[in-house]
């Protein structure tokens, strides 16, 4: 097959920005589930949750939704306590949090999916912003505004992360919680209360996430779905627990799936995610940047 | 009670169930208990897996929809009777669990819980973009006006629905009893002191995974016949994977009884809710259940009533 060049840089650029916002979707799970162990599927319900409060204020205020987004971060971060407190509470201090922790989290994404389902309906949704339309042409390359803001914005909130974790007691407790509670302890730091912290950070990013997703794409109920599959490739493949490798991992899997789409038809995309999976786990579980 | 009696008892109260449901002249009765009958073994299927073992298949619907796309496939390749598709459509499904397990088993569960749920939305993809069995538009698969033997097509159905459950139902309960079974409920209780003491934990809980997504395809199978109109989005419908992970976890995971009592539970409310409220209010209400009990009384039903009586002996 002849390849033309500028459809392939295209592709790729699209794939570069599509990945910046993969891993906004992915840096809460890479918390959840790669430093405290707690597998929480039901982060990309939460997702199209953000999805939808961005939604809202968007059409009823004209509010752009980023801006929603940071204004709803509290609410998001006081979800993250609650549903933490539950699981702590029911699974973490009873000792079974393996087979019954998984049940409880599809059921949230469950429940959350039929709840937006039965209030907004099937139908997609998407919001109103300046900077949804135009694009920025340099030579060949095109940059839609639409990809390049919430590219821009979740490698702002990767990097506030990274260094939140690596810079501050809080944050390096939390890099710790998994390895070693006795030294947190002796830390004088309860290891519960930073697990709380910590998961409380992860649902509020779905806050932004979810504005970021809802520029991109409309968005309905179920969208959620095909985000699970690419959230966890996106943290196995590039090492659980690590934020520059969720960055890379997302990069790259943005990349596949956008130079899937443009050569092969946008309904193959979701079977990149999958198969990008299977390989990791088949060939290096540890992933690309794991510890 | 031997694995023989059981069986015999299990299919002298299929036969009672036929008949009793036979004598109610109601078609709409046999397309309600069709649907509680796949659950059944949808739930029985899961918890070989689940319950046994403690590893969380999330793709039930992505083995169910397999049997029920082999069966499209073959109708218009050449039409089989429906016993032969239901070997067919496991077989198909028990290869795909095999393949699944081979490679995610080796890590962590909560990898195999993912990859699972992964499976779903790529099999959707595939069937999705597979033009053969009707791509995203679907395909009609037109059923035969009349069944062999018994006459009503839909009475066939129900009574296939039935063998099949009786079956699966007694193939939980020999492996329960059976060496394979302790096994797994090692495997389940520590993996790692199983692997210990030799019980070899790749190869159970691959035989497992087999077995389970094998019974799934069977119960998917003859299910193009009774719906008339497949396709991907209600064949790949979530409500599986939440009702096959509910019912168990309702019911109670570690015996048989469990994921039988949860399906006729929840499969009975479902039917009520779905006519009389909406079918969207009865996923919720499964989803509520579900998170419900797996905070509020994890061992199920059935667990909870057996706490009940030790306590009222002790």
């Amino acid at each position: 097959m002849y390849i033309q060049f500028d459809l392939l840089v295209g592709a790729l650029v699209a794939g570069i920005l599509l990945g910046g916002f993969y891993a906004a979707v992915t840096v809460g799970v890479s918390i959840s589930f790669g430093i405290l162990d707690i597998v929480n599927i039901a982060h990309p319900g939460f997702i199209i949750l953000g999805s939808y409060i961005a939604y809202i204020a968007n059409q009823r205020l004209g509010i752009d939704p980023i801006a929603v987004s940071i204004l709803v971060l509290p609410a998001f971060y006081a979800l993250g306590v609650l549903i933490y407190q539950i699981y702590h509470v029911s699974f973490e201090k009873r000792g079974q949090d393996a087979l019954r922790g998984l049940a409880f989290f599809f059921g949230l994404l469950f429940i959350t999916e039929v709840a937006l389902i039965l209030v907004f309906g099937v139908d997609f949704r998407y919001v109103e912003a300046s900077y949804i339309g135009p694009t920025w042409h340099f030579g060949i390359v095109n940059l839609p505004l639409r990809l390049l803001v919430p590219c821009l914005v979740s490698l702002v909130v990767l990097a506030v992360l990274q260094l939140f974790l690596t810079k501050t007691f809080i944050g390096r407790a939390i890099m710790a919680v998994s390895q070693d509670q006795l030294a947190l302890q002796l830390m004088a730091a309860d290891p519960v209360r930073i697990k709380r912290i910590a998961f409380a950070i992860s649902i509020a990013t779905c806050s932004i996430a979810g504005a970021c997703l809802i520029i991109i794409q409309p968005v309905e109920p179920s969208i959620g779905r095909e985000y699970i599959g690419r959230i966890f490739a996106i943290c196995v493949l590039g090492g659980l627990g690590s934020l520059p490798g969720a960055l890379i991992g997302a990069m790259l899997l943005g990349i596949v799936e956008s130079i899937t789409s443009t050569f092969y038809g946008p309904s193959w995309a979701p079977a990149v995610a999958f198969g990008f999976l299977l390989l990791t786990l088949a060939f290096r579980p540890a992933g690309l940047l794991g510890r | 009670m031997r694995s023989s009696v059981f069986f015999l008892i299990a299919i002298l109260i299929g036969a009672a169930v036929f008949f009793g449901v036979t004598l109610v002249k109601n078609d709409y009765v046999f397309f309600a208990g069709y649907v509680i009958l796949q659950f059944i073994v949808l739930a029985t299927a899961w918890n070989i897996l689940g319950g046994y073992t403690g590893y969380v298949n999330f793709g039930t619907a992505a083995f169910f929809a397999l049997g029920a796309y082999s069966t499209v496939c073959i109708h218009k390749l050449y039409p089989l009777p429906i016993p032969f598709l239901i070997l067919i459509g496991g077989l198909v499904s028990g290869i795909v669990g095999f393949g699944m397990g081979y490679l995610t088993l080796r890590l962590r569960g909560a990898f195999f819980s993912i990859a699972t749920l992964a499976l779903a939305v790529v099999l959707q993809t595939l069937i999705v973009n597979w033009d053969f069995v009707g791509g995203s538009r679907g395909a009609y698969v037109i059923r035969p006006a009349t069944a062999p033997l018994i006459g009503n097509y839909i009475e066939y159905l129900f009574l296939i629905m039935l063998v099949l459950a009786v079956l699966a139902i007694t193939t939980a309960r020999i492996i329960e009893r059976s060496q394979l079974g302790y096994g797994f409920a090692a495997i389940r209780d520590d993996e790692i002191a199983a692997e210990a003491s030799g019980v070899p934990t790749l190869r159970l809980k691959l035989i497992a995974t087999t077995l389970s997504g094998g019974l799934m395809g069977m119960a998917g199978a003859p299910y193009p016949y009774y719906i008339g109109y497949l396709d991907p989005t209600s064949a790949f419908g979530l409500a599986y994977a939440v009702n096959s992970i509910a019912m168990p976890m309702i019911g109670g995971t570690t015996s048989w009884i469990g994921p039988l009592v949860g399906a006729l539970l929840l499969g009975t409310i479902q039917q009520v809710a779905t006519v009389t409220i909406s079918s969207a209010v009865n996923l919720l209400i499964v989803g509520i259940l579900l998170v419900a009990f797996v905070i509020i009384a994890p061992k199920g039903i059935i667990g909870f009533v057996q706490d009940r009586l030790r306590a009222r002996k002790a």
